[in-house]
């Protein structure tokens, strides 16, 4: 099942470039928007990383990281990011396969891809909003930047 | 469900029957291939059915896969200020497989615009800001594509690259 509100995100390790990994945890401090997806290439005007590409400032805004993450290798993610000019992390859920999305509730045994699951983490790693979306949607991203702002107002409340 | 946000508005460029009682609105990115697909069946539609339906287009720029569609929307915004919107509009998706950097000045002329005052809007704050808003409505309106259509401000999911899906979404709403 899908890790849900107020879980503590389970921390990972994973390459986001051939050469550089990315801890969960050395984010600590900064909200994080976890977008694991089925596989990298789909077609570009419908495509979510592409979408969410062109709103990092929007995700900045709200003191967030986004982080894509799929099975497919770090060269796949390497080509595809160049490819489509995209400037965020993609991680290689590659070895051992689907471990970090088995551990979010977000891989398909099926057809041995992650899901389309989103999940905002709060600055101290707490999980505050998750979704799951059918493979075939794209969900967009009207849910991610609610629950950031639902973030944002709770914080002047203190 | 995702629903318009904001609704219609006076910042909106629309045509069709404005008093209608049905608005489309169009989420589009000028080089996106799936926008110029839609284009002539939107035209289409404007021709038999125009008098049901207002038809609204906003900007969504998918500026990293299509380097000239913010150049795109900007200068449709800046034609729209000497009142040519949809002429540039038709303009750039009708020829979208030879758009580069120069066309939008040949457009700009074929449409006997001023090109001073063109050039000026091209580059003026108010016009980018107006397509940047553009763009975030769309985010917050659940748009994860182009083109995406809202029809009396529900998302359209039926659309598939017919004719006929967008005509039948409007006679559903009749």
């Amino acid at each position: 099942m899908l890790l849900e509100k107020g879980t503590a995100a389970p921390d990972f390790e994973l390459n986001a470039t051939p050469d550089q990994k990315l801890k969960l945890s050395e984010l600590k401090g900064k909200r994080v928007v976890l977008v694991f997806y089925p596989a990298d290439w789909s077609p570009v005007c419908g495509d979510q990383i592409a979408l969410y590409n062109e709103m990092l400032k929007f995700f900045q805004k709200y003191n967030a990281q986004i982080i894509g993450i799929s099975v497919d290798s770090k060269w796949c993610h390497m080509a595809f990011a160049d490819n489509r000019n995209i400037h965020f992390p993609l991680l290689a859920d590659f070895e051992p396969k689907g471990e970090v999305s088995k551990l979010y509730g977000a891989y398909n045994e099926e057809n041995g891809n992650s899901r389309r699951a989103l999940f905002v983490i709060d600055e101290a790693g707490i999980i505050r909003w998750s979704y799951l979306s059918p493979d075939g949607i794209n969900p967009g991203a009207d849910g991610i930047l609610e629950a950031l702002e639902e973030l944002e107002n709770n914080k002047d409340k203190k | 469900m995702a629903n318009l946000k904001p609704p219609v508005n006076e910042h909106d460029h629309y045509t069709g029957n404005t008093n209608a009682s049905i608005t489309l609105v169009e989420y589009g990115d000028y080089e996106c291939s799936h926008c110029a697909h839609a284009h002539p069946l939107l035209k289409q539609l404007l021709e038999e059915k125009g008098d049901d339906f207002e038809f609204v287009f906003r900007n969504f720029p998918l500026n990293e896969v299509h380097p000239l569609a913010m150049l795109s929307a900007l200068a449709a915004e800046a034609a729209g200020k000497q009142h040519k919107f949809w002429e540039m509009h038709d303009m750039i998706y009708e020829n979208q497989a030879q758009l580069n950097r120069d066309s939008f000045v040949d457009f700009a002329e074929a449409l006997s615009l001023n090109l001073e005052k063109f050039a000026a809007d091209l580059q003026s704050e108010a016009t980018t800001s107006k397509v940047e808003n553009d763009f975030e409505s769309g985010i917050r309106s659940g748009v994860n594509g182009t083109p995406s259509f809202f029809i009396n401000g529900r998302k359209l999911n039926s659309y598939d690259g017919t004719y006929e899906s967008l005509k039948n979404a409007l006679t559903q709403q009749e």
